[in-house]
């Protein structure tokens, strides 16, 4: 019994020796969640789009630093005397996975499934009227205006292959509701530089390089990606060899994986902001003790909630340094975004009381601020100490903690009174965030302009942005916009996030905006 | 004994009712399964499209409707958050919980039984003191700490042992084994242990108990008497009488343990049943959770069932008041 018993451990140790060697050119690279479906154009989301770029491309890409880069399409301009057609000129040569030729059908025939019924990604192409192949490799895009920002629409909708999507009856876009699943759910023919080897959801995807795409041969040839829900277990794997690349690390964490020898963490800016919210208008808030007014409509008090707010604390404190601190609720990647804009003012308690006063309320008012506690980094902790800021200037306020699948479905129904939101700008570009955030609240506009702010002369700018066709012009309106939304504090940022990936020494993965890095990117020492 | 199976038949399938309707009637206040669905862009006209389709417009009772019929004809429609169907997602995560409970359990019955005899053979021995000691605990502990204990020792720390996942697996029909491989089985220590620690210690307390009151009977006794000898005693007689409790606890625990393998499977990334229903709490998927509740209610009906069966056939006191009551 003893005996057999230290031979079964011997074995064990032996066998864990030798599993330890890993190929250089392999990539094991772990997240928390995986990718939701293979369908390129079933889900907007972040998971699912970094996977998506390594099998499938998009016409145009972009670079860590936020600037567009030629992928399928070479070169793009709109039309001579037409503002309202975009050219495309495509890459030739390429072949789709399965060798079939990668042409201007196929453009044509992806951007019309983007735009149907369950596409999530049909917002983004709103603007297109319709989409024509020219020639083989040119494509017009007939827009129902002018559209000059629509090139930074197209760099997550992916290209399919229209003669293998007929072949599996593709061209309805898979559907939660359907109660059926479509092929490309578990299989993909991209032209991407990698090929899918195997799909286990939830547990691990494996890709190969493929020998035929286009770019230049990537140092890294294949991939392992896994999904590890737990954040302790992640960072255990990572710490025992059995992974090379962490791309969700814990904020704590941070510092513990910097100081450890063999192991690193890439830090860079990401493309969202974190931001308070508050009901507009005159009617009393469900959740206040005063009932006969809506404090927060007093932009004196929204003055006030400003310099109650130390930005700077929370960024030591609550985030331990891992964000920027921000005074305009716009990252700095995005088209219209300034220096000016992101100046923020020094906390200031006495002022701020002295401004409650001022508007009215000497003695505070009461209100509950609700916030999610598991979408963004420290979201709860965030909230919990604005709760003790806004008690220095008599602001009593009541946490309400929810998990965001609770929270977003309160927050939609422009039922909360305060609370606290995280916003991505994926077209890099100001319009995103004005007319779903700053437009009057419509069916289509204003989706998560829950505190109802209301400004029709803004609305008349936001909507005429959407045709202008003179760059020049589209970023003084910008300006403008920008300047009444600062002034009114219709939303009040705290911080854009910071991300953070850690690795083992000897490999580096630059950490990418909007945290859909690729493998490609990834070089050896 | 037909008409008994019938009649608990009938139960079960209340049972799996009754809690297929609990679930339907809580999964409003978990939240709304569009917020994950619908892209950050989708305007108010999406939600409300979107809602209309899901049927998440109509009252609960109506989609509980739903899915009952659509569960009697074998459909608990697909995955919102996976867009797969629900029953091939539980049915390919099955045998990897299966074959973690079974490890588990294997390892809390021989351990724990090994370790109850030698603790009521020796009440009073120092090693005793330190077996009793230590599994107090390994059952206060909570799992997850255990587990996050054994993965920084043996995989972090020594580099044994792999800390996540299921290593290589083997494909044997529908059935998804990591039994038959090397890295499989390494796998498979770590998150067994952990999730064994609370049975065996239950198991062992459980024996050492009965052994002790057997040891004190007058049979014992006279079997001491009559010169027979320690090892013959004590197994031959007193374990065979330990024994009949132990075994109902252990079924009934194998039960708990494939249903509620949830922590385990977490903390050590298992991809089983209770990974894919923390998953899909998360993202508020609701034909997963409520095909796995009925799931879990399946399998508690069914083994309770095996039981009562068993102790039919082995209880004469049953079966003969089962004879006279005709």
């Amino acid at each position: 019994m003893h005996s057999s018993l230290t031979r079964i451990a011997a074995v064990l140790v032996a066998s864990t020796m030798l599993a330890g060697v890993a190929n250089a050119e392999t990539i094991r690279w772990a997240r928390s969640s995986d990718a939701l479906t293979l369908d390129p154009h079933s889900q907007n989301q972040g998971n699912t789009h970094t996977l998506a770029h390594h099998i499938y491309e998009t016409l145009i890409g972009r670079d860590n630093d936020g600037s567009l880069t030629p992928r399928l399409a070479t070169e793009w301009a709109l039309k001579d005397g037409d503002p309202t057609v975009w050219v495309f000129k495509l890459r030739e040569g390429v072949k789709f996975h399965n060798g079939n030729d990668f042409t201007a059908e196929d453009v044509v025939y992806s951007i019309e499934r983007a735009k149907s019924e369950f596409s999530n990604m049909k917002q983004l192409h709103a603007e297109v009227q319709s989409v024509t192949a020219v020639d083989d490799h040119t494509v017009e895009f007939q827009m129902t205006g002018p559209a000059l920002i629509y090139p930074n629409n197209l760099t997550n909708t992916f290209i399919m292959d229209k003669t293998w999507s007929d072949e599996h009856d593709l061209a309805v876009v898979q559907d939660f509701a359907s109660g059926a699943s479509n092929y490309s759910v578990l299989n993909t023919n991209g032209t991407g530089p990698y090929t899918l080897v195997s799909r286990e959801v939830d547990v691990k995807t494996t890709l190969t390089y493929n020998e035929g795409w286009w770019g230049e041969k990537p140092p890294v040839t294949d991939i392992e990606y896994l999904t590890i829900a737990d954040a302790q277990t992640r960072i255990s794997a990572l710490l025992s060899g059995e992974i090379d690349i962490v791309q969700d690390v814990p904020p704590q964490d941070i510092e513990r994986l910097s100081n450890t020898a063999g192991f690193k963490v890439e830090i860079g800016p990401e493309n969202r902001f974190i931001y308070f919210g508050y009901k507009f208008g005159d009617e009393p808030l469900k959740s206040s003790n005063i009932t006969d007014s809506n404090p927060f409509n007093n932009p004196l008090v929204r003055e006030a909630m400003e310099l109650a707010l130390d930005r700077d604390a929370i960024q030591q404190v609550v985030m331990r340094g891992q964000s920027i601190p921000t005074g305009i609720p716009n990252p700095p990647f995005v088209r219209g975004w300034t220096e000016e804009l992101d100046a923020y003012p020094a906390p200031d308690v006495e002022k701020a009381k002295a401004l409650m006063a001022e508007a009215g309320y000497p003695d505070g008012f009461s209100v509950t601020l609700d916030t999610p506690n598991n979408r963004y980094v420290n979201d709860e902790a965030i909230s919990t100490a604005y709760v003790g800021m806004l008690g220095q200037i008599g602001i009593n306020v009541t946490l309400a903690s929810r998990p965001v699948a609770e929270h977003s479905p309160i927050i939609l129904a422009n039922e909360s009174d305060f609370y606290l939101l995280g916003w991505g700008v994926p077209t890099f570009d100001s319009a995103y965030v004005f007319n779903d955030l700053i437009h009057t609240k419509t069916e289509l506009h204003g989706t998560y302009n829950v505190g109802l702010y209301s400004n029709p002369e803004l609305d008349e700018k936001i909507i005429a942005l959407g045709t202008m066709d003179d760059m020049d012009a589209r970023d003084a309106t910008v300006a403008e916009i920008w300047d009444v939304v600062k002034a009114d504090r219709v939303l009040l940022p705290i911080h854009n996030q910071v991300l953070a990936y850690a690795m083992r020494e000897g490999v580096t993965l630059p950490v990418q905006p909007e945290n859909q890095p690729n493998m490609t990117t990834v070089t050896f020492e | 004994m037909l008409a008994f199976i019938a009649r608990r038949l009938v139960q079960s399938v209340i049972v799996m009712l009754v809690v297929a309707f609990i679930a339907f009637l809580v999964f409003r206040y978990v939240g709304d399964p569009l917020a994950a669905l619908l892209s950050q862009d989708a305007k108010q006209a999406d939600y409300d499209a979107a809602r209309e389709r899901l049927g998440l417009d109509q009252p609960f009772y109506v989609q509980f409707y739903y899915f009952v019929i659509n569960a009697l004809q074998g459909q608990f429609g697909i995955s919102y958050r996976l867009q797969q169907p629900v029953s091939q997602l539980i049915l390919e995560r099955l045998p990897a919980t299966i074959e973690l409970a079974f490890a588990s359990a294997t390892i809390a019955l021989v351990f724990g039984v090994l370790l109850g005899i030698y603790t009521a053979l020796r009440p009073r021995a120092f090693s005793t003191g330190v077996i009793m000691t230590g599994s107090l605990v390994g059952v206060s502990l909570p799992t997850f700490l255990i587990g996050i204990g054994l993965i920084y020792v043996f995989a972090v720390e020594l580099k044994w042992l792999p800390s996540f996942g299921r290593g290589e697996v083997v494909q044997i029909g529908w059935w998804r084994t990591g039994l038959l491989t090397q890295s499989g089985l390494r796998s498979l220590v770590l998150p067994a242990i952990t999730l064994s620690l609370f049975q065996l210690t239950l198991i062992m307390r459980l024996v050492r108990a009965e052994m002790l009151e057997v040891l004190r009977t007058d049979y014992i006794r006279f079997a001491r008497a009559r010169g027979l000898s320690q090892r013959a005693i004590n197994f031959g007689h007193a374990l065979r009488n330990t024994m009949v409790p132990v075994i109902t606890i252990t079924g009934l625990q194998l039960g708990s343990v494939i249903a509620f393998a949830i922590i385990t499977e977490t903390v050590f990334q298992w991809p089983g049943v209770g990974s894919l229903f923390v998953n899909s709490v998360a993202a508020v998927d609701v034909p997963v959770m409520a095909a796995y509740l009925v799931f879990v209610a399946l399998v508690f009906v069914v083994i309770n069932l095996i039981v009562d069966i068993l102790y039919f056939i082995v209880d004469p006191r049953l079966r003969d008041g089962a004879r006279t009551g005709k």
